[in-house]
């Protein structure tokens, strides 16, 4: 993360390079903006959703430098040079990632608003720890709020992924 | 076996909402629309003596600002007393002042600061036992009191049954105010064309009636109104009625001549959406030594806030309750609903069942205590039977309470496995095998059931719903449904039960299902009704759809229509392999003179009625559902935290379309029923929301959840859609009273309040203790 200073937001545009899913993006944006809402709407990126904009539920779950992080309480300029992966960069051109699938499979989806940010998490998670324990899983993924599942078929798929 | 029908088959939403490509209402994004802010009262009750938008008029970027002199005529809502912007007199802290339309958000914002508005403040009310004394001031003068509607139920003779009893328990119980707490926030996108139709799409559960209500409230014809439903990020019961969000869009954006969206923050879903109402309860019953139930006698007090939305007709569900779970020969409830200047009230799932379910079964297990009879035992021997009229006029048909109770039970005397279990289990799963090695755990389990209703609910006239069903070209098949998908799963059920009628893949099943101007008429998402009434809807449409294939397949395979089959995509001669496929049935009705389409029609509205309205009885549904849970709980007699450590729910869903489905709706609905028994709590102090955001208002999180074990009962319904019922409600209904058992049983204390904090917890310790 680069050093960010107070004076940016006197500026009236700040001018954002971000890599995202890959692709190298350069944008103006307003100095004040989170990362949600640059991902959301200066790069059209919609599958982060706002659930909170206070970081307490999850569904804006993107991966910061290999980091799961909600975007919503992550200031954008403060993302200069840095790398975000998005649930749009982790779904392959034909079909789906093993978590995305593990959660279709096993029924972990209702209203789906919750769904990609817990897709992140997932994924973060099995990165740093790729054989974890139902506790692992429970505890990983505490910080992403699902109103209509009550978790177990969350926690059954990514227990399944790499099973 | 069927395919199709029984089968664990995952939503055919999910692909699409895994990878984010699917459309909520937060991503419609319409050219030119304005962000649209809502500026809400200062005061829970006062005069407005001026409102001066001048300044926030000049701020560049304001498009439109709305005051109470934009509003049409007509007064809206349930009980007809709201209005999209409060004129003279402000109600509740979540009355609408003002709205501004804006370019964008942060402007709209700004404007907001730049309204001045006068107040002369007015004595407020905010408990509702002041709110019922004659000398209490009236929040809505001119209906001349703050009762707004009373409720009396009884059948058989309260006294008589008192007479009977050997046994009589009670207590007063106090429920808190409830959030839906979807994770997509209310959203409303308003835009008129040319023409001055409006389009808008919108979160609601209910668009041909909003269709209708909204017209009503903007002053113009129902077919001027065209509701898109986009995805729904949970509901939960919070669209099932007009709400003042939904035309203050349409004002403005009449006004602006643009379309305009409003998407509430998480801290104004708190505060505006309607919750679940506060409610104080007294409630009796009896019993005979010989286990049966004598009678049972409640009183709620319900706080509806100040405008009346579906907040006020829950009564209805809670005499359900008290009059017919499990059989009670003697039952008087009455009710008041009361008018404060505290939030609007609505339905959150469960519809009053969580509630009365709450001290019901409570009151059962203290029967239990007092009769000394196994909690168990106790409650089959009252529990409900298949093909029984209950004294309230319910005519039950399916019933698996017995079956759930055993089921639940049995797993029960097998332990959690988790705890060292010594000595002889004689009962079930008596406390004294639960015990914590460490001194201060104490264990204990607790029972609960719940009757809920499970084909529909009578509260309009009509209970219905259409469907058709199309089959194109290439013998694809759509499903045009008057039903809405929130996420519960009902496109896939219905593509199910499509499917299955015409031997197709649910896969090849396409389901159109928020559009007014598409699909056929429906009365909403609500009350567990989708399997059932709009599952009878599609099978009818598809039977119809068939019918239409047959008639043009037996010319082709030159067969009668009775000797077809459809099966794997085609049409088959019985006995033989000779077959043709859809599409080409359906090409030889398009490319012919005198062609038809194959389009199927169906339209199902139950055999049930509306309930009487003055005894209250009436068989509302047509069909019930039946559930028991057990809850296995640890209590720390140190600090009063609740751990619960086993959840198993057992329910008669009369026969499961999609197993993987109910287990959804059984473990979604016992993460709110958790909720409900041990951390949810809108705290309102004065008329203020304290805690509005997830880090105050908790829900169970993935680490807080004890391990559910579903178990499905299967009854095979006589009018259900291949048998089935529904289960929407039921998963959340029986768990704070199965939490409130297990802690009793646990610690020898009985729990009143919900939530059952930590705080709650120990002070109900101390009380023992002196």
């Amino acid at each position: 993360m680069t050093q960010v200073l107070p004076q940016i937001f006197m500026a009236k545009k700040f001018h954002l390079t971000l890599n995202v899913n890959g692709e190298q993006k350069e944008v103006l944006i307003d100095p004040r903006r989170s990362l949600l809402d640059v991902l959301r709407n200066d790069l059209e990126l919609r599958g982060a959703h706002r659930g909170c904009d206070s970081g307490d539920c999850g569904a804006c779950t993107v991966i910061l430098n290999g980091k799961a992080i909600t975007s919503c309480m992550t200031l954008a300029a403060d993302c200069d040079g840095d790398s975000v992966i998005t649930v749009e960069g982790i779904t392959p051109a034909d079909g789906l990632h093993p978590v995305q699938k593990a959660l279709v499979a096993e029924g972990g989806i209702q209203c789906g608003f919750c769904t990609t940010g817990i897709v992140m998490a997932a994924i973060a998670l099995l990165e740093s720890n790729p054989h974890p324990t139902e506790e692992d899983v429970r505890d990983g993924l505490a910080g992403n709020l699902c109103r209509c599942t009550g978790y177990k078929k969350i926690v059954d798929a990514v227990l399944a992924v790499n099973a | 076996m069927s395919a199709v029908i029984g089968q664990r088959i995952p939503k055919l939403d999910a692909p699409d909402k895994v990878t984010g490509r699917t459309v909520y209402g937060h991503d419609v994004k319409l050219p030119g629309m304005l962000h649209g802010r809502i500026l809400y009262s200062q005061y829970a009750h006062a005069r407005v003596l001026k409102v001066d938008v001048s300044r926030a008029l000049k701020l560049p970027g304001v498009k439109a600002i709305l005051t109470a002199a934009d509003n049409p005529p007509t007064k809206f809502g349930y009980g007809k007393d709201n209005t999209p912007i409060k004129g003279d007199v402000v109600r509740s802290f979540r009355d609408e002042v003002a709205a501004v339309a804006a370019v964008d958000a942060d402007t709209a914002a700004e404007a907001l600061d730049l309204i001045e508005i006068e107040y002369e403040p007015l004595t407020p009310l905010f408990d509702v036992r002041q709110a019922m004394k004659d000398s209490a001031p009236l929040i809505h003068p001119e209906r001349k009191s703050n009762l707004f509607q009373k409720y009396k139920y009884s059948h058989g003779d309260i006294e008589a049954g008192e007479r009977e009893s050997d046994v009589v328990v009670e207590a007063d119980f106090e429920l808190p105010y409830v959030a839906h707490a979807a994770m997509e926030t209310s959203v409303v996108i308003a835009s008129f064309d040319h023409r001055d139709h409006l389009t808008l799409y919108s979160t609601t559960q209910i668009p041909f009636l909003l269709q209708r209500d909204l017209a009503e409230a903007l002053g113009i014809e129902g077919n001027d109104i065209r509701i898109i439903q986009t995805a729904i990020g949970g509901a939960f019961g919070r669209g099932l009625d007009i709400y003042p969000y939904e035309p203050i869009a349409a004002l403005l954006a009449r006004k602006a001549g643009k379309p305009v969206r409003i998407s509430f923050s998480r801290h104004e879903e708190f505060l505006a959406a309607p919750m679940r109402q506060p409610a104080y309860i007294h409630a009796r019953a009896g019993a005979k030594r010989d286990g049966k139930i004598t009678f049972r006698d409640a009183y709620a007090l319900l706080d509806v806030g100040a405008y009346i939305s579906w907040g006020s007709v829950t009564p209805l569900v809670m005499m359900e309750t008290t009059a017919s779970l499990y059989r009670v020969p003697h039952v008087k409830f009455e009710a008041d609903c009361v008018y404060t200047n505290n939030l609007i009230t609505g339905a959150v799932r469960g519809y009053g069942n969580p509630q009365s379910t709450f001290y019901t079964e409570t009151l059962m297990e203290r029967l239990a205590q007092a009769l000394n009879l196994d909690p168990v035992d106790f409650r089959l021997r009252n529990a409900n039977i298949p093909n029984e009229e209950t004294p309230q006029g319910l005519i039950i048909t399916s019933c698996g309470l017995k079956e759930c109770i055993e089921a639940v039970a049995a797993r029960a005397d097998a332990g959690s496995g988790k705890l060292d279990v010594g000595g002889n289990v004689s009962s079930h799963g008596s406390k004294s095998n639960l015990q914590s090695p460490i001194s201060n755990l104490k264990r204990g389990i607790g029972f609960a059931s719940t009757l809920n209703v499970g084909g529909g609910a009578r509260i309009y006239k009509s209970d219905g719903c259409g469907a058709t069903v199309k089959v194109d070209d290439f013998g694809h098949v759509s499903l045009i449904t008057g039903s809405t998908e929130i996420g519960q799963g009902s496109e896939t059920i219905l593509a199910q039960i499509v499917a299955e009628v015409l031997g197709v893949k649910v896969e090849d099943i396409n389901v159109l299902n928020s559009d007014t101007d598409v699909k056929p008429w429906d009365v909403g998402v609500h009350a567990s009704r989708t399997t059932f009434i709009a599952g009878n809807a599609a099978h009818i449409a598809a039977m119809d759809a068939r019918r239409q294939l047959f008639e043009t397949a037996s010319e082709l395979l030159k067969a009668e229509p009775e000797s077809l089959v459809a099966r794997d995509g085609k049409i088959f001669v019985t006995d033989s392999d000779r077959s043709t496929d859809l599409a080409k049935v359906a090409r030889s009705r398009h490319y012919r003179q005198g062609g038809k389409v194959i389009l199927g029609e169906g339209w199902y509205d139950p055999p049930t009625k509306m309930v009487d309205k003055d005894t209250y009885k009436g068989n509302i549904s047509a069909t019930y559902g039946f559930g028991t849970q057990m809850a296995e709980v640890e209590v720390d007699t140190e600090t009063g935290k609740v751990r619960v450590l086993r959840l198993v729910c057992a329910n008669d869903v009369g026969r499961a379309i999609n197993p993987m489905a109910v287990e959804g709706q059984i473990e979604g609905g016992a993460q709110m029923g958790l909720g409900y028994a041990l951390t949810e709590e809108l705290i309102v102090k004065e008329g203020r929301v304290m805690n509005p955001d997830f880090l105050d208002y908790r829900l169970f999180t993935s680490a807080d959840m004890p391990q559910i074990e579903s178990i499905i009962i299967e009854t095979d319904d006589p009018q259900g859609p291949f048998g089935a019922k529904g289960v929407g409600e039921m998963g959340g209904t029986p768990t704070a009273a199965a939490i409130a058992n297990a802690i009793h049983d646990a610690t020898g204390v009985w729990l009143t309040q919900l939530p059952m904090t930590p705080e709650r917890v120990l002070r109900a310790l101390e009380e023992q203790r002196k």
